[in-house]
Formats: structure tokens, C-alpha cells, sequence
């Protein structure tokens, strides 16, 4: 058979993405839910498929079983193909030195066989971390333009934000002059995205070359290598909807921008759509007394009560007479009645009981991870449970089945970590 | 598997009305996010039939759209699949399906190269849930030619465009009359048969010769008397959507907690063609009472007791009532629709009103739609 795939994508999918903490206790960062019935990494597949790439694969090591059953074989994305085709690349054993993967382009390195099965022109590389919709094709053809052996997307950011990621310095024509990684006084504003098109000889030859050296790092070692070697680097400019979703905050942001009237970021045009693995064809009822203002519902939901200015997920249930405002409720979500919820993040099939007051009270910062548990949210990880009447504070995380008896006086003070060990380990 | 399937989705229904303009009365959509023959599909599925044949025949563009793949209902096997068949003409004595015997007969291949001892018939316009394997069992248990599926009506129901029965107290049907003027029994036929294939096989070759057309008149009643024939008695939710008050009344049946804990809740799924769009969004100003919503709407106004299907924009200051919104509706602001069932892909202007008076109105309007 003769095999042929003018660019394959690699999407890097193995990190755990440890600051968005409970969310990705048991799944990789990518399958992480957003936007009310998509996956993370739903973005970077629909963007694949919108492009005319129709090969890729997905490398995953962290946590890869939600990820695996959401990816399948691709059928949602249209990537289920006879010759190319979605395909899960998981760290293997081999005959001698088995290894995971130890960083980014050490993953595609223990892929070069993948890779060379189609006997591509150029290897897309991506991560499965953030939200946009990107033409990959036109940044191939700007790849091919300039003859370029490397292109690195990026996008301008505001000066005093530049030192945050990796800047790339350029001539008039996009070309690459130097760039710098988290630099205290940048020299300029286009931001790395992470998001690479190589010839497919000029990184094979970038990571047999550096294959000893300890986690192989694309932004690290691969691209000063390349510019070292003199080949010609080239900087494709974005412009569109572009998110990090790395963080909490940041997370719950992104999922705010979309309930705007008009969103930055429009899931509702009928160009480029998004592609998920639908669980449910269901429509959504609402009760006599539930209503909804700036929010979008995933499908088979029920609101008997009301909601405002937040993401509901799939299956959700709101019972009579509770509020929920500013939060996010991810699929199975049950609320009780007369629970009042404020920037809540709810994972998957929480169950809150009837009568309780979630993210009210004072502002003190989280008492384990003040860095992750903070702008007041309360984040409740996968299947938690939390019992009737009881009052939680901001900055708090709860998990696993809590009862009563965990909430003294009825109460869980803000900043509090609420960690109940569930029957896995 | 013990049974292939036989859709009958080739009709038509004056009775629709203006809806019948667009599609078979099969491809009517249900329940916000459903098309009719979804039902028949899943039950099919469920059943762990494999082998499903569509008869199509009247307009049948939307059905073969929503048809174009079968992977939704996980037909796409390499033992079984979907068959679709639609008149076709070879030379001049080719025909039109004549009537449901004829639809079949004409396709007698399709019974004929199958190697499962049975055959499963429904119609594709009738919103249920059932397992086959249950009358199948009852059909060997009776040792039936042929079992009708039955179900008991309310005493002021309306039969007469039904067929009914009377059946002795083993189950076997002693009187079958079609669409009867004066209703002398309220036990109606769900048009739903089991056969064997060998005996159906033979029906169909005996009723060609004698130029008979149609399967309840010219096999079903014809035989009833020479045949065993077994009525199943259904006694979970069956609707037939065929006209315009049932239709409306069928959907309208969702909005009952019971009926929707029934369909969504309990196992199995219905399945449907999966159509990508993003979640159902709600604006400021958004009041809603007792409705169903599907993805991809966006709605601004006020909507109470409604059903609005996929993809329906409702704009500032409206208000839905009593209504049907069929998928990719576009509401222009300060609009009152009451007791209506709006034809989808309208348009509807800003500051109009629509109310149906005595009964359901269809509302048709091509509006022009600036898109952003």
C-alpha cells in the first residue's frame, strides 16, 4: 500500500496540567470539560479536521483513560479514516532503556516510526491546552512561502505581559532573529504558542541528533538547535481568540467569555465547528419556576431553578428554588433545592444536597494551594458529595463523599481543603 | 439475530397539512432533537436487529438526508445494515410502491437473500419504545403466522383512522376492521407485525398475482380467518404523529414529567443523527416556564409551554406560547406566537403575532434572514 500524507499532526497530550489541581486528579489536562459539553481538547481535533489534517496523533501519559474513551477512534471529528486517522500514542516498552516520555519533543522522538509510517512533508506539532480556532492550512502555506524549515505560531501580546512566554524576535519578513524565553526585558511582543510546522526532515534529523539529551524539550533544546543549525525559522502571526486555560482562573475565565452576547469566541457559526463526543441527544426542560439569563446548557439538562452568568454542563440537574450564579457545573451535576452556589466549579456528577450555600463568606486565601484555590472560587472535584444545609466559604476544594460530620456546625470556612479518600486509592 | 427489520417510511398524510409540504411524514422532527423514524430505528437497535430495510417513497429528500449515515444507530456493520429502498425505475412496467404489500414485494430480494427466520414490520411515523424480542417470544409462545401489535385506547378516543380489532381471550384477532365509520372496538392495530419470513415471502408472491396491494387489507384481513393471527397487547406510551393535532399533541406529551422520564431517563436511549451544534444559550431578559430546548438555540424573549427544536433564535420582547418552534426558526424581536406550530427554516419578522384561534396554526413564513 502506498501511504502519502502531505502534514500529520502531533498533539501532545500527556501533561497533567497540575494548576488546574482537583479537575485533573484523575484525567489528563485535554479531556478536562469546557464550555459546557466540550472537551479541551476538542479545540486542537476540530481545528485538525477544519484544516484538511487527517492525520494525527495523540500523545498521552498522564492519567489517558477519560481521554482515550472520549478520543475513541475518532469518529466525533470525522477522524475515524481508513489510512490515517486519529491514533492514541501511549508511552511502550522496548528492548532495551524503556522510557516515559520526558518531555515534549522526547515524546515525538519515540514516534519517529509513526511519523515515518506516513511519509509526510511536514509534522504539525500542537499541545491540547488551549482554546481557539486556528486554520492550520494557511499556516502551511505561509510555511511554504518562505521556505521555511520551521514555523512557530504566535501572537502579539501586551508588552508588560511578554515576559510571561517565550518571544520571538523578527525581521520585516517574519523571519526569526533570536528569541527568548520568559525574558525580564522583552524586545518584543509575539508570543510563542507552541504550535509548530516542521519539515519533516529537519526534525527528524533535530531529534535523532538530540535524542540523549534529558528531557528533550521543543522550546528547550529542538528550536535553539534548529536556529543554531541556520535553518530558516519563520513566525506565523495570529490573530484570532487564543486562551491558555492553564489555570483555575483562567479556566473559569475562558468559560465566562463564552455566555457574552456576542462572544469573542462564537461557537454558534456555522464555519468552522467545534466537534465533540456527544453523550446525549436530550433536549433541556425547564420547570415553572426556573429560568436561565447569560448562560449556555448542554444538553438533557433540567432547571427547576434559576441560573445566571454560568456554564452548565450535560444531564445537569438544578433543583426548585436554587441559584446558581458565575459558576460552572460539568456534566451529571445534580443541585438540590434551595441551594445557593457563586463561583462554584463543579467536575463531573457532583451531588450537592438540598439547602446549601456554596462561595459565600470572607476572602481568605486556600490553606493548602493558595495559588491554585484563589479569586474565590470553590472547586468540587469529580463525584464529591456534599450534604444538605451545609455552608462552605470561598477559596475552598472539596473532594470525594463528605457528610455531615465533616462540616462542623455546618460549616466549612473559607480557604479550607476538604480531601475525603475515596475506594481508589 | 432471529428477525431482519422493515421501516414502512413511504408515506404520506393529508392530514399534515402545510408540514407535509417539506417531508415524509417519517422524517417529521420530535421532541426537540428527534426525528420519527428515530424511534422505529432505536427500537430496531435495542432489539439487536441488524438487518433494517427503509421503504421510502413520498419526498423523501429530508428522510435520506437524516438517513444519509447509519452509524447513529450503530447499523454500519458488516453483518446487517441499513437498506434504503425507493421506487425504481428499470423499464416501462416498473411502478410506484402501490401500497405497503407492494413497497415489499418489490423488494422481495431483500426477504429473500436474508437468512433470519422472521421479520419485524413497523411504521416509521409512531413515537415508542419496545423490544421486538418480546412479541417474538409471544409470537412463537402462540404459535402465531402472524402477531399484530394492539393497544388499548381510551373509550372517547378516536379510532377511525386506525385499524381495529377484536380479540377472543387467547389473543388471536377474530374481527379486524380498517378505519371504521362507526367504532365497534377501541383496540387499534400499532402497525407494528411480526411474520415469518417464508410465510411472508409467500403472502406477497400470492398477492402480486392477484394484483393486491396493500398488507392490512389484502394479507392482514384478507387472511384472518385461515391464519392465526395474534394481537400483542402494548401497554407503555405509543403515539402515531400522522396529523396535525396528533403531532402537536405527541410533543406536547414531553412536557409530562412521566413521558420524559420514560423516553430520556430510562433505558434505552433513543438515538438520533448527532448534529454537532454548540450548548443552548440564554441572554438577559429570558423568562421560561414548562418548555423543552434543544442545542444550538438562543433565545432572548419568553417561552412557556413550548417545545423549541434545534437551533431556534428568539429575539428581545417575544413571546412563545402553547407552541411548536421546528429547527432553525429565526424570531424577530417583539413577536407573539401562540398555539402554533412554526415550519422549520422561518423566518419570522420582528413585531408580528401569530395565534392559532380554533385550534393549531401552521405558520409558514420565508422571511428573508440577514445572516452575520
Amino acid at each position: 500500500m502506498i501511504v502519502k500524507k502531505e502534514m500529520i499532526a502531533m498533539l501532545l497530550a500527556g501533561g497533567q496540567g497540575s494548576r488546574l489541581g482537583i479537575l485533573t486528579s484523575n484525567m489528563a489536562k485535554p479531556a478536562v470539560s469546557f464550555g459546557g459539553k466540550y472537551r479541551i481538547i476538542d479545540f486542537p481535533l476540530s481545528n485538525c479536521i477544519n484544516s484538511g489534517v487527517d492525520t494525527v496523533g495523540v500523545l498521552t501519559q498522564y492519567m489517558p483513560l477519560r481521554l482515550n474513551t472520549h478520543v475513541g477512534i475518532g469518529i466525533p471529528w470525522d477522524l475515524d479514516k481508513n489510512v490515517g486517522g486519529v491514533t492514541v500514542l501511549s508511552p511502550y516498552e522496548k528492548i532495551s532503556h524503556t522510557d516515559w516520555y520526558t518531555g515534549t519533543a522526547n515524546a515525538i522522538y519515540q514516534n519517529l516510526t509513526y511519523m515515518e509510517s506516513y511519509n509526510p512533508d511536514y509534522v504539525l506539532i500542537l499541545s491540547g491546552d488551549h482554546i481557539y480556532k486556528m486554520d492550520y492550512e494557511s499556516m502551511l502555506d505561509f510555511h511554504k512561502e518562505n521556505n521555511a524549515e520551521v514555523t512557530i505560531a504566535v501572537m502579539p501580546v501586551p508588552k508588560e505581559e511578554a515576559s510571561r512566554f517565550g518571544i520571538m524576535i523578527t525581521d520585516e519578513n517574519r523571519k526569526v532573529v533570536d528569541f527568548e524565553e520568559k525574558p525580564a526585558h522583552p524586545r518584543s511582543n509575539l508570543a510563542s504558542m507552541g504550535i509548530y510546522i516542521f519539515n519533516w526532515k529537519t526534525l527528524r534529523e533535530a531529534l535523532v541528533t538530540n535524542k540523549e539529551q534529558p528531557n528533550l524539550d521543543f522550546g528547550k533544546h529542538i528550536i535553539p538547535y534548529c536556529r543554531d543549525k541556520g535553518a530558516p525559522l519563520y513566525a506565523y502571526e495570529f490573530n484570532g481568540y487564543w486562551k491558555d486555560v492553564g489555570t483555575l482562573t483562567s479556566y473559569w475565565e475562558a468559560n465566562m467569555e463564552l455566555i457574552d452576547i456576542v462572544p469573542e469566541f462564537n461557537l454558534y457559526e456555522e464555519y468552522w465547528k467545534i466537534y465533540t463526543k456527544s453523550t446525549s441527544n436530550v433536549p433541556q426542560y425547564f420547570g415553572t419556576e426556573g429560568t436561565a439569563e447569560r448562560t449556555i446548557i448542554g444538553e438533557g439538562t433540567e432547571i427547576y431553578g434559576r441560573v445566571y452568568n454560568s456554564v452548565i454542563g450535560c444531564d445537569v440537574t438544578i433543583g426548585e428554588g436554587a441559584e446558581v450564579r458565575d459558576s460552572i457545573l460539568m456534566n451529571g451535576t445534580r443541585v438540590g433545592a434551595g441551594s445557593r452556589l457563586y463561583k462554584v466549579i463543579a467536575a463531573e456528577n457532583v451531588t450537592i444536597g438540598t439547602g446549601t450555600v456554596l462561595g459565600e463568606g470572607r476572602d481568605i486565601p486556600n490553606e493548602t494551594r493558595s495559588d491554585i484555590y484563589r479569586d474565590g472560587l470553590v472547586t468540587l472535584g469529580e463525584e464529591t458529595e456534599i450534604p444538605a444545609g451545609v455552608r462552605i466559604g470561598k477559596n475552598v476544594m472539596i473532594s470525594g463523599v463528605t457528610t455531615a460530620d465533616d462540616y462542623p456546625n455546618g460549616m466549612l470556612e473559607s480557604g479550607r481543603t476538604l480531601v475525603k479518600e475515596g475506594d481508589v486509592e | 439475530m432471529r428477525a431482519v427489520g422493515i421501516i414502512l417510511a413511504g408515506g404520506n398524510s393529508k392530514r399534515m397539512k402545510e408540514l407535509s409540504r417539506k417531508r415524509a411524514v417519517c422524517a417529521m422532527p420530535v421532541a426537540g432533537s428527534y426525528r420519527s423514524i428515530d424511534f422505529a430505528l432505536s427500537n430496531m437497535e435495542h432489539s439487536r436487529i441488524q438487518k433494517v430495510a427503509v421503504l421510502t417513497q413520498y419526498n423523501s429528500r429530508s428522510l435520506n438526508e437524516h438517513l444519509a449515515s447509519s452509524k447513529w444507530w450503530d447499523f454500519g456493520r458488516k453483518q446487517g445494515g441499513l437498506f434504503l429502498f425507493t421506487p425504481s425505475f428499470a423499464d416501462a412496467s416498473s411502478q410506484w410502491y402501490r401500497g405497503t404489500a407492494d413497497a415489499i414485494a418489490q423488494n422481495i430480494s431483500f426477504l429473500k437473500t436474508s437468512h433470519e427466520p422472521y421479520v419485524v414490520i413497523t411504521s416509521g411515523d409512531c413515537v415508542y419504545k419496545m423490544d421486538y424480542n418480546d412479541v417474538l417470544e409471544y409470537h412463537m409462545e402462540k404459535r402465531a403466522d402472524i402477531t399484530v401489535v394492539v393497544k388499548e385506547m381510551p373509550e372517547n378516543f378516536n379510532v377511525e383512522r386506525y385499524g381495529t380489532v377484536q380479540m377472543d381471550a387467547d389473543g388471536r384477532i377474530q374481527e379486524f376492521v380498517e378505519k371504521p365509520v362507526v367504532a365497534q372496538f377501541n383496540t387499534i392495530s400499532c402497525g407494528i407485525y411480526v411474520i415469518r419470513r417464508r410465510l411472508l415471502i409467500e403472502f406477497l408472491e400470492k398477492s402480486m398475482e392477484e394484483n393486491r396491494y396493500d398488507l392490512v387489507q389484502d394479507i392482514l384481513i384478507r387472511y384472518r380467518g385461515l391464519k392465526r393471527i395474534y394481537g400483542y397487547k402494548l401497554h407503555n406510551y405509543w403515539s402515531n404523529i400522522a396529523t396535525v393535532e396528533d403531532y402537536y399533541r405527541t410533543n406536547m406529551d414531553f412536557l409530562n414529567p412521566e413521558i420524559r422520564d420514560y423516553f430520556f431517563k430510562q433505558y434505552p436511549d433513543v438515538h438520533s443523527k448527532v448534529a454537532d451544534l454548540p450548548p443552548a444559550k440564554y441572554n438577559v431578559g429570558v423568562h421560561i416556564r414548562n418548555s423543552l430546548l434543544s442545542s444550538g438555540c438562543i433565545v432572548n424573549g419568553t417561552v412557556e409551554n413550548s417545545v423549541l427544536f434545534q437551533q431556534v433564535y428568539v429575539g428581545n420582547n417575544c413571546v412563545i406560547r402553547n407552541s411548536l418552534i421546528l429547527n432553525d426558526v429565526y424570531i424577530g424581536d417583539n413577536t407573539i406566537i401562540e398555539n402554533c406550530i412554526v415550519e422549520s427554516g422561518d423566518t419570522i419578522q420582528a413585531n408580528s403575532c401569530y395565534k392559532g384561534e380554533n385550534g393549531i396554526r401552521i405558520v409558514v413564513e420565508k422571511g428573508e434572514r440577514y445572516t452575520i
